[in-house]
């Protein structure tokens, strides 16, 4: 058991974690203050919500490499529901997330009805939502929001930034969802075994419909938080954001190939990247040397893991 | 199978099933050929030399990318790195033209660097079994900060004259058309007819069968992530030298076109099925509806669009023409 826990992937990656924060607090003296590290959880909020999403995904064995793309879609949807279509704005923002839901959908049905393998359908919806967000918003941004709506990205609750509050929430609700409910263990059953699992009764592609679909909600709802941040629209939001999602969720110990993985695992994997990036550009490292050490550190902790335990498969 | 289905004699009975086992670069070269015809029809221009041109040269390193990536993807491997190395080929092309090095060396070194880099990559997913999607993850981000970091993003200007290979014209045609035929007919033939092409799709197809007639897949992934290397090298120096400048920058979501070009030509994201003259073909598609578009007249904006509807109705053909033949 002990050592089981020890070999786990969670285990190293907390180990690792602490190492870092360690070494970067002795590194730069604002690393390790309130105000510093609750402005990182700030900026990690966006990828934190999409990767809660595809921690699922990638568990059941699928990827979605067009989360970035919905983001950008639903910021175009919300400006041009509020602006150009004279909706209120709390209404167009409830219109963007359900868009987002429908993308998120959509991606589910080509990769359940048609059985598209997921990377090459999210490819093409990554094409088609980023294309439909640039057709829209022909280049033009969209400002000029009201004060109350930059709460969401930029107010505080208790000290603590407002969407720092949504991310933890969101946390618990898919740890608990992951971990502890029959549709959680449904999630593993379809990435460990999809022909198994529905011989065992379970709606493989009931349990897919509703995972990509809960992509797109949190995608657009990052959308939310990322234009309230930002304080504007534009078409290129979000461009990348799946590889930086899928790199948290992967070094977080989560399976490519399905059926393993973990939400703490994910939340692990995103916090070591921000302090990463943080704490190596307090220490003097320039912007893109940061980008070399998590590159560095995504292939080191994977070829840990595997040196650590050559019984796992892949 | 697709061997077999493609050396019959072609009768009627056999029609469907010669569609079957060589489809999707049909309807790729079918969607290139009414673009021609509508477009061509709806505004003459489209025709001209210049304008054909410009669509066969164009995207010429995408294709030529798009070859290493469809036998990595055929040998059941996939690499999103592939555009940051080709950023990291051009600037190291034209660093070495613009500080007086000969310029057979400014060709060379970059693509020798990316095979060696490529075979590592390889070597790290054969021998250490880490997946191939968390690898190149990982490299994207090591070439793409290191690139950055190592050139704070200036750009390069005032190359020689004869560095520029992708606008050399032999006989009037930009030579960049003449590498992507070449190129994608020698690695169709070598596909076809050499043992390693074979033991790709073996190995692609059904890893245990490979590894049971006494394939080593671990050599052949590396030697294909090798081969990987040297066509992005290629399509890196052709890349580099298409403009005046370099601007030392990674080409955005290339990685993600290249792999697209592999997918629509037919290539199977499942691996071990697939030819390169289909990823070819898919390439120059793109390049005619970026034409197309501009010739009837729609916002720019809207091609990614196009594009996106474009690719998603094709992989449901081809999924649906899949489940009908099998």
């Amino acid at each position: 058991m002990t050592a089981g826990l020890l070999k786990r992937h969670e285990t190293i990656l907390a180990g690792l974690t602490v190492l870092a924060l360690i070494v970067l607090a002795l590194l730069s003296d604002k690393f390790f203050t309130a105000e510093n590290l609750l402005n990182q959880g700030r900026l990690m909020s966006e990828v934190g919500l999409v990767a809660l999403a595809m921690t699922f995904i990638i568990v059941t064995g699928g990827i979605d490499l067009s989360v970035g793309s919905i983001l950008g879609l639903t910021a175009i949807l919300l400006g041009v529901f509020w602006q150009n279509a004279g909706m209120p704005l709390p209404l167009a923002m409830a219109a963007a997330l359900a868009c987002g839901t429908l993308a998120g959908l959509g991606n589910g049905l080509i990769v359940t009805r048609f059985r598209v393998p997921p990377l090459i359908a999210t490819l093409a919806t990554l094409a088609l939502y980023r294309g439909l967000a640039e057709g829209i918003s022909q280049a033009r941004s969209v400002r000029g929001y009201p004060e109350w709506f930059f709460y969401f990205g930029q107010g505080e609750l208790l000290g603590v930034p407002f969407q720092l509050w949504i991310l933890g929430l969101a946390t618990s609700v898919s740890a608990v969802i992951l971990g502890m409910t029959p549709f959680g263990r449904a999630t593993y059953a379809v990435g460990a075994n999809e022909t198994a699992a529905r011989f065992s009764g379970i709606r493989a592609n009931a349990t897919k419909l509703w995972i990509y679909s809960a992509a797109g909600f949190l995608s657009a709802l990052a959308a939310v938080v990322f234009v309230s941040r930002v304080t504007t629209t534009r078409s290129d939001m979000g461009t990348g954001l799946e590889l930086d999602v899928i790199t948290g969720v992967v070094l977080g110990g989560t399976s490519i190939f399905g059926g393993r993985g973990t939400i703490v695992g994910t939340a692990l994997g995103l916090i070591l990247i921000q302090a990463l990036k943080n704490g190596l550009a307090l220490s003097g490292v320039k912007g893109d040397g940061t980008i070399v050490v998590i590159g560095i550190v995504l292939i080191g902790a994977i070829l840990a893991g595997a040196v650590f335990d050559k019984n796992r498969g892949g | 199978m697709t061997d077999a289905a493609i050396r019959r004699p072609i009768g009627r009975a056999n029609w469907r099933r010669f569609l079957a086992g060589f489809g999707q670069e049909i309807v790729v070269l079918l969607a290139i050929a009414v673009l021609f015809v509508v477009v061509g029809a709806y505004n003459q221009r489209f025709l001209s030399d210049t304008n054909i041109n410009s669509i066969f040269a164009g995207n010429a390193y995408i294709a030529i990318a798009a070859i290493g990536m469809s036998l990595v993807i055929i040998s059941g491997h996939i690499d999103v790195s592939v555009g940051s190395l080709i950023g990291v080929i051009a600037t190291i092309a034209g660093t070495l033209a613009v500080s007086g090095y000969p310029i057979w060396m400014a060709w060379s070194v970059p693509v020798v660097f990316a095979v060696a880099v490529n075979a590592g990559v390889g070597a790290l997913i054969a021998y250490a079994r880490i997946p191939s999607i968390v690898v190149t993850l990982g490299m994207l981000s090591i070439l793409k900060g290191g690139l950055i970091s190592a050139t704070g993003g200036a750009w390069i200007t005032d190359m020689p004259e004869g560095f520029m290979l992708a606008q050399m014209r032999p006989f009037g045609i930009p030579s960049a058309v003449y590498f992507m035929v070449a190129l994608t007919g020698l690695a169709a033939l070598f596909m076809r007819y050499t043992d390693f092409g074979r033991a790709v799709y073996a190995v692609g197809g059904n890893l245990e069968a490979a590894r049971a007639a006494g394939l080593s897949p671990q050599r052949t992934v590396v030697g294909v992530f090798a081969l990987h290397g040297l066509f992005a090298g290629i399509a890196g120096i052709l890349f580099a030298t298409q403009l005046q400048v370099i601007q030392s920058t990674v080409p955005p979501n290339l990685e993600l076109t290249v792999i697209t070009a592999a997918v629509i030509g037919g290539v199977s994201i499942l691996g071990g099925t697939g030819t390169v003259i289909g990823s070819t073909l898919a390439a120059i598609l793109f390049a005619t509806i970026g034409s197309a578009l501009i010739f009837l007249n729609v916002s720019a904006y809207w091609l990614r669009a196009v594009l996106g509807l474009l690719i998603l109705a094709t992989v449901l053909a081809d999924m649906a023409r899949r489940r009908r033949s099998r």
